[in-house]
């Protein structure tokens, strides 16, 4: 890589990028690497922040360049003050993309008005939300333009060290942004007096070490600083008071990949997509009993009900729809009255439920919401940090009180003392993991109580899923004989010889359901 | 509280492993929060940082050893005792408990005869839970050292597990 000592060497550089890049591409032998995860757009779709995903070599700077990339910084450093960097994200409505949903050019003027030197930089990669991957995507196809939307922050706020927290289940997504900085640096994009200026910016790569609540901003600078991530009281804001005590600006991966192109097109074109309140696109995590998951993006506005049927392809199996589920472990479970919501972060929110990320899994009608509700909350009081008696005792009374639900244990007056005691949680804890964390009860409460109350007064699941209230029972009548529960049963429960009608011995059956997914014959009964 | 077992060995005496302990010390001590990225580069070379490891650490580093230890015991990825050869994890994300990940591990305990978290007789395999992986599109996944399978069901785990028992 060529060193770029001056915007007229990049723009040089850009230019046989270009016919480079356009040759390549020409060539019949050249193949484009599909991805299970990210397919081409549905009609429904936009291809904003991931315009370059699948499509570039995230390893060949060339090929960024040769999509007008690190023209933006080019432009800010020749022309633009910070103050003008700052009005243009301001005037384009970006929203912060990790889950808060604060407008990002307010955040960097807060940092950049801030007292306190050096300035830092972080850019929040530590996407814990189980059911999210719009992050990982981000930086393993396009890492250059988290770079670059760094660049142009730093700029502006007036950093000049940067560091970008990757959680370490991301190891690929690690090794790609590492070579891409590597690649930058050899460029002279990142270091000292960048493409000729009296700019210097760098960056570091940090990894987390399998702590969720690292994703939370002041967890993770304490995770940076080398210490345990325990979050601490906000004020200070880490734009007054951050990484080591000095003022930083913390962005979401997402956030900064708008960046460059909200600067090269202007703030107008961003804020032509979206709504009224919400500006741009968003990518999002698709998964669950979905007949196509995968990465989508799409404009701010669309309902739940076109991702989840259009774009999605609608239920697996030709099941019906029973809830989705957005914003990961602090979001909330909507049914099927909210499909035709306008997907955004003030109507998510007034449902229910929040964007968080951008983890969306949807649900059919065998799951089992009280065991949902049951599974975030283990998640979530297992993750906690322990440094505040709200969450970390507060989400283990509750788990409590969901596992005995579930193994048919649920008493009277338990809906009550759960629905208080999240309240005071969310009310008293110290961060966003404790104040989330009783979401998916008191949602999966509001919307599916019944199912609750047929735990707890039926002893009955209705969903069939509990395993405590279920038994599995072999159907004569369909029963061939062939043999494929007994081979698959874990716990060898299951006896029979071949062509004659199994058996289960409902003593050693774990309620597994192995047998059932595996029987070709609809042979296996859940009662 | 795990206990100290004198069976594990210990790496500082190892000279091999002496050397690169002191050469990944020696690279990162001057970092700022040098402590996370010490002890994380440990964990993938050494593969467990134990008790006389952490000591050793906390005094290079010129850190207490209380916050050595506070790092190891906070994060999951951290280990005090060495894991089998091999580190086979069922993701427990949402998408792959939706897809049916509890009965991969129900499988995968009957076929390798451990529960989860412990490691085979003969140190080959440690079977554990991890979070979300992120590749919740091909829920559920199992993840092998470095690799992701996905798409996977409870038949399909005696095939796979039989690659990596020795």
């Amino acid at each position: 890589m060529t060193l770029l000592e001056t915007h007229e060497k990049l723009t040089q550089i850009h230019k046989q990028a270009v016919l480079d890049f356009e040759q390549k591409r020409s060539s019949p032998d050249f193949q484009i690497q599909g991805s299970d995860e990210l397919k081409g757009p549905t009609e429904k779709e936009v291809r904003v922040v991931l315009r370059n995903s699948g499509l570039i070599d995230p390893y060949d700077i060339h090929e960024y360049i040769a999509k007008d990339g690190y023209l933006a910084i080019s432009k800010v450093l020749q022309s633009m003050t910070p103050e003008e960097v700052i009005e243009e994200v301001l005037a384009s409505g970006l929203l912060g993309r990790g889950g808060a949903g604060f407008p990002a050019g307010l955040k960097w003027r807060f940092a950049r008005g801030a007292q306190g030197s050096p300035k830092y930089m972080i850019c929040n990669a530590d996407e814990g939300d189980p059911g999210a991957f719009m992050n990982r995507l981000l930086l393993e196809t396009d890492p250059h333009a988290v770079i670059e939307g760094m660049l142009i922050g730093a700029y502006a706020v007036g950093s000049s060290q940067g560091y970008i927290y990757c959680r370490a289940e991301y190891p690929q997504a690690v090794k790609t942004m590492m070579h891409a900085i590597e690649q930058a640096r050899g460029a002279g994009l990142l270091g000292n007096n960048i493409l000729g200026s009296d700019f210097s910016f760098d960056l570091e790569v940090r990894m987390g070490a399998g702590a969720f609540v690292c994703g939370e901003e002041t967890a993770l600078m304490s995770s940076v600083e080398g210490r345990r991530g325990e979050p601490r009281p906000r004020p200070p804001f880490p734009a007054q008071s951050g990484l080591w005590r000095k003022p930083t600006n913390i962005n979401n991966v997402e956030t900064y990949g708008n960046v460059p192109q909200i600067i090269l097109k202007g703030a107008k074109w961003f804020a032509s997509m979206g709504t009224e309140n919400c500006k741009g696109s968003k990518t999002f995590a698709l998964a669950g009993d979905l007949n196509k998951p995968g990465l989508i993006e799409v404009p701010f506005g669309i309902t739940l009900r076109e991702i989840i049927f259009e774009v999605g392809g609608g239920i697996k199996d030709g099941k019906g729809f029973k809830a989705v589920q957005t914003g990961g472990p602090m979001g909330g479970c909507l049914p099927e009255k909210f499909l035709d919501i306008p997907v955004d972060y003030k109507s998510l929110t007034a449902a229910g439920s929040i964007m968080g990320s951008g983890g969306m899994i949807v649900m059919d009608e065998d799951t089992c919401m009280v065991d949902i509700a049951r599974f975030f909350m283990e998640f979530t009081q297992d993750e906690s940090c322990g440094k505040c008696v709200p969450c970390r005792v507060g989400t283990r009374r509750i788990l409590e009180i969901l596992t005995r639900i579930c193994d048919g244990e649920g008493r009277e007056g338990d809906l009550e003392l759960l629905e208080t005691l999240c309240r005071e949680i969310i009310q008293d804890s110290l961060c966003g993991l404790g104040q989330g964390a009783p979401n998916p009860v008191l949602s999966t409460l509001e919307h599916f109580r019944h199912e609750y109350e047929a735990h707890i007064y039926e002893k009955r699941c209705p969903a069939k899923t509990c395993r405590a209230l279920i038994k599995f029972v072999i159907n004569e009548e369909n029963c061939t004989g062939c043999t494929l529960c007994a081979i698959n049963c874990p716990v060898n429960a299951i006896t029979g010889e071949r062509k004659k009608v199994h058996v289960i011995d409902p003593d050693i059956c774990t309620r597994c359901g192995i047998c059932e997914s595996v029987c070709n014959f609809n042979a296996v009964d859940i009662i | 509280m795990e206990t100290v077992s004198t069976t594990i060995p210990n790496p500082l005496t190892i000279p091999e492993q002496k050397a690169l302990i002191d050469s990944i010390i020696e690279r990162n001590r001057n970092k700022p929060g040098a402590s996370m990225v010490v002890c994380t580069e440990l964990q993938n070379e050494i593969g467990y940082l134990s008790a006389p490891l952490q000591e050793y650490v906390a005094s290079e580093l010129s850190v207490p050893l209380s916050s050595i230890r506070g790092v190891v015991t906070f994060y999951s990825f951290f280990t005090a005792t060495p894991r089998g050869r091999h580190s086979i994890k069922f993701c427990l994300g949402t998408a792959c408990y939706v897809g049916g990940a509890d009965q991969l591990i129900e499988k995968a305990e009957q076929v390798l005869g451990i529960r989860i978290g412990e490691t085979t007789p003969d140190g080959a395999i440690t079977i554990e839970t991890c979070r979300c992986v992120g590749a919740c599109s091909q829920a559920p996944v199992v993840a092998i050292d470095e690799e992701l399978f996905g798409k996977q069901t409870a038949s399909k785990m005696p095939k796979l597990l039989k690659k990596y028992q020795d």
